[in-house]
């Protein structure tokens, strides 16, 4: 399982600056909903994630941590408050800005996979490094197959995602956030579907191969055990961590 | 742009089937309208070389005299002149061409005008061993007239040399020799304002357009003269242009030098091309339905993949496709439709034009053909394209910008509760 950082030439080897911080928000707001049902999700929240550490956010239900997972991914815009990716605040920044830093410096997993079901597994995880296009075709097929096969899915390749198991499809998930090497690995619970077996599967396969790449994860969770298993846990609770 | 184009083909893939209505819908639409623009231009393109080769690109008619009269005069308030215009109070015409070698003589001095040839009309009563019908004589100088003329060519039993040679000879009409039973070296009487007199069939001639066809007897000047008791002068002047395109120009020219009507072939066909431009527009308009409720079709097809993809189209999104890259997408599947439906429609329609132009041509009662005449113009494939490109353009517009616009945190806040 360490492909990953295979000596190969064709093998990308990514820079590993463990312990900067790679994101970082101060005072974010945010309210979902319209007129009597507008609720104030985010209430000045501010949050930091370190290169080679990964947190977890954890909190009941409606207390805002996938609001937040996706004002930090940059899906969502927040109402106010900064957010610092690469040294700048790209909170309000343009759409094709914010498609930009999402292309090249963030990876997501999802609980429910979203993999393209039309594409092989290995298409889907060369999809986002097609987008960038940093490096050429035969390394992006390389570096696609080195991940998959650091996810144990090296055989199934060309398998179409509709013909793999939940479990292996979230695997190839984990592969795509990686592909194009994000300093950023952001996902909502991405064991959230799984059993318990496939769970632990996940959470080592993504937690093991973004800190062998220096990456910082922020995952949000109602699984305690996947928690307990993180270098920081921030519990959240009415829109504000309470730890 | 590769990967787009890749997602677009897959998505497309995916709902192949209602994509198949709307492609089939397409293919058929663009191989129709190519299919009737050949026959409806084929028959006017028919009916122009034909009518061209039978009366000429342009003709000189009657004379024209123009009266100019101060008409209007102003007077200051103690009844002075101040100044008088000039208007044109009438226009008068004397029928025919009085000088028609002078006049025939100055027209073929432009520069455009190949020949020029005198004709002597008049309406006559022709009668066969068996029957009698109406007519048109025309009595012509025989080479003036196949000079600016398809006549040499258009005879179809005996051959001009009879005609040339025999000076109480006369060319008829197919359609009005059917009727008469004439065939070359039959005798006929044409009789003028009471006066008959014998002739010999020398040949018989089909122009293709029947109007033309039932009614008209050509004979040599000189008997025209004398049948019809003309012995100066002509009806018209049939005159031959290096141009046809050219002919409005010239007959305005040769009007204002002459002053005698100069028409040009599209002034005295205009009812006929009319009535083509009519049925060209008209069965295009109907035909374009089909690829209307196509692009209905394939609107609501892109719009239904738009909804099942949305899950999809927020993925893309958040690993960084744009919404250029969403709406690409969408387009896409409209142009490989688009595309791949008009290579089909024009392949179609070429073969089945091809198909219909070896088919006996019917007995409408107006042309006389062989053969179904159709035209091969690129400009219908390239009409039927661009009518097809305008549809499927506006049909992919609105589902791609829809998709465009999907806001992906929204869709994966949704999918996750």
């Amino acid at each position: 399982m360490s492909a990953i950082n295979n000596k190969d030439n064709n093998i990308i080897q990514p820079e590993n600056p463990a312990g900067e911080v790679a994101l970082r928000c101060e005072k974010l707001v945010r309210h979902l909903g319209e007129g009597e049902a507008r609720v104030h999700v985010l209430r000045e929240v501010s949050f930091s994630a370190r290169r080679g550490s990964v947190t977890a956010i954890v909190g009941p239900s409606g207390c805002g941590k996938s609001t937040l997972l996706y004002l930090l991914g940059l899906l969502d815009r927040p109402e106010g408050g900064e957010i610092w990716i690469g040294g700048r605040d790209v909170a309000q920044a343009g759409d094709d800005e914010r498609t930009a830093i999402r292309n090249e410096h963030i990876g997501f997993v999802f609980q429910f996979h979203f993999l393209l079901p039309e594409f092989t597994a290995l298409e889907n995880v060369m999809l986002p490094m097609n987008r960038l296009g940093r490096w050429p075709v035969a390394k992006r097929l390389d570096w696609a197959r080195h991940l998959l096969d650091a996810v144990g899915l090296g055989k199934k390749t060309h398998r179409l995602a509709t013909q793999l198991s939940g479990g292996e499809q979230q695997r190839v998930a984990i592969a795509r956030a990686l592909a194009n090497q994000p300093s950023i690995i952001l996902a909502d619970e991405p064991t959230g579907n799984l059993d318990v077996k496939n769970s632990a599967i996940v959470f080592d396969l993504l937690t093991r191969l973004a800190k062998e790449n220096g990456q910082a994860i922020t995952l949000v969770t109602h699984n305690p055990e996947i928690a307990d298993r993180c270098d920081r846990v921030r519990t959240m609770r009415d829109g504000v961590f309470v730890d | 742009m590769q990967t787009n184009l890749k997602i677009a083909l897959r998505f497309l893939l995916a709902k192949k089937r209602s994509m198949l209505m709307s492609l089939v819908g397409i293919a058929m639409g663009v191989a129709f309208i190519i299919l009737t623009q050949a026959i409806t231009s084929g028959f006017q393109e028919f009916f122009v070389r034909t009518i061209i080769g039978t009366d000429g690109p342009m003709r000189v008619e009657d004379k024209m005299f123009q009266n100019m009269t101060p008409a209007v005069g102003a007077v200051d308030a103690q009844g002075r002149p101040v100044g008088s215009v000039t208007v044109e109070s009438n226009r008068k015409y004397q029928e025919g061409v009085a000088e028609p070698r002078l006049l025939g003589e100055a027209i073929k001095r432009f520069p455009d005008v190949t020949n020029v040839s005198a004709v002597l009309r008049g309406n006559i009563g022709i009668q066969s061993a068996t029957r009698g019908d109406a007519g048109q004589v025309f009595g012509i100088e025989l080479d003036d007239h196949l000079a600016v003329s398809d006549l040499a060519h258009q005879i179809t039993i005996g051959g001009i040399d009879d005609f040339r040679r025999a000076p109480s000879g006369v060319l008829v009409g197919s359609v009005l020799a059917n009727r008469l039973g004439l065939r070359p070296g039959d005798s006929v009487l044409i009789s003028y304002a009471g006066h008959s007199t014998r002739y010999k069939v020398s040949a018989i001639y089909e122009t293709g357009i029947r109007d033309i066809d039932k009614v008209r007897v050509f004979m040599h000047m000189q008997e025209a003269r004398i049948l019809l008791n003309r012995p100066y002068g002509a009806t018209y002047l049939q005159v031959g242009l290096r141009d046809i395109n050219k002919a409005p120009e010239m007959a305005e020219q040769v009007s204002l030098m002459t002053d005698h009507v100069a028409k040009s072939w599209q002034e005295r066909e205009q009812i006929w091309l009319a009535v083509f431009q009519f049925f060209r527009v008209m069965a295009a308009i109907i035909v374009f339905t089909i690829i209307v409720v196509s692009g209905l079709g394939m609107f609501n097809t892109l719009f239904m993949i738009v909804m099942e993809k949305t899950k999809e189209i927020a993925i893309l999104r958040s690993m960084g496709f744009t919404r250029g890259d969403i709406g690409f997408v969408f387009m896409m599947q409209g142009m490989m439709v688009l595309v791949l439906g008009v290579t089909i429609g024009c392949a179609l329609g070429a073969l089945a034009t091809w198909g219909v132009s070896s088919l006996p041509m019917p007995n409408t009662g107006l042309f006389a053909a062989d053969h179904i005449v159709v035209a091969w113009r690129a400009l219908h494939y390239l009409g039927a394209a661009s009518a097809s490109a305008i549809v499927v353009l506006i049909a992919s517009l609105l589902p791609a910008r829809r998709a465009a616009e999907l806001e992906p945190a929204a869709i994966i806040r949704g999918a996750s509760q």
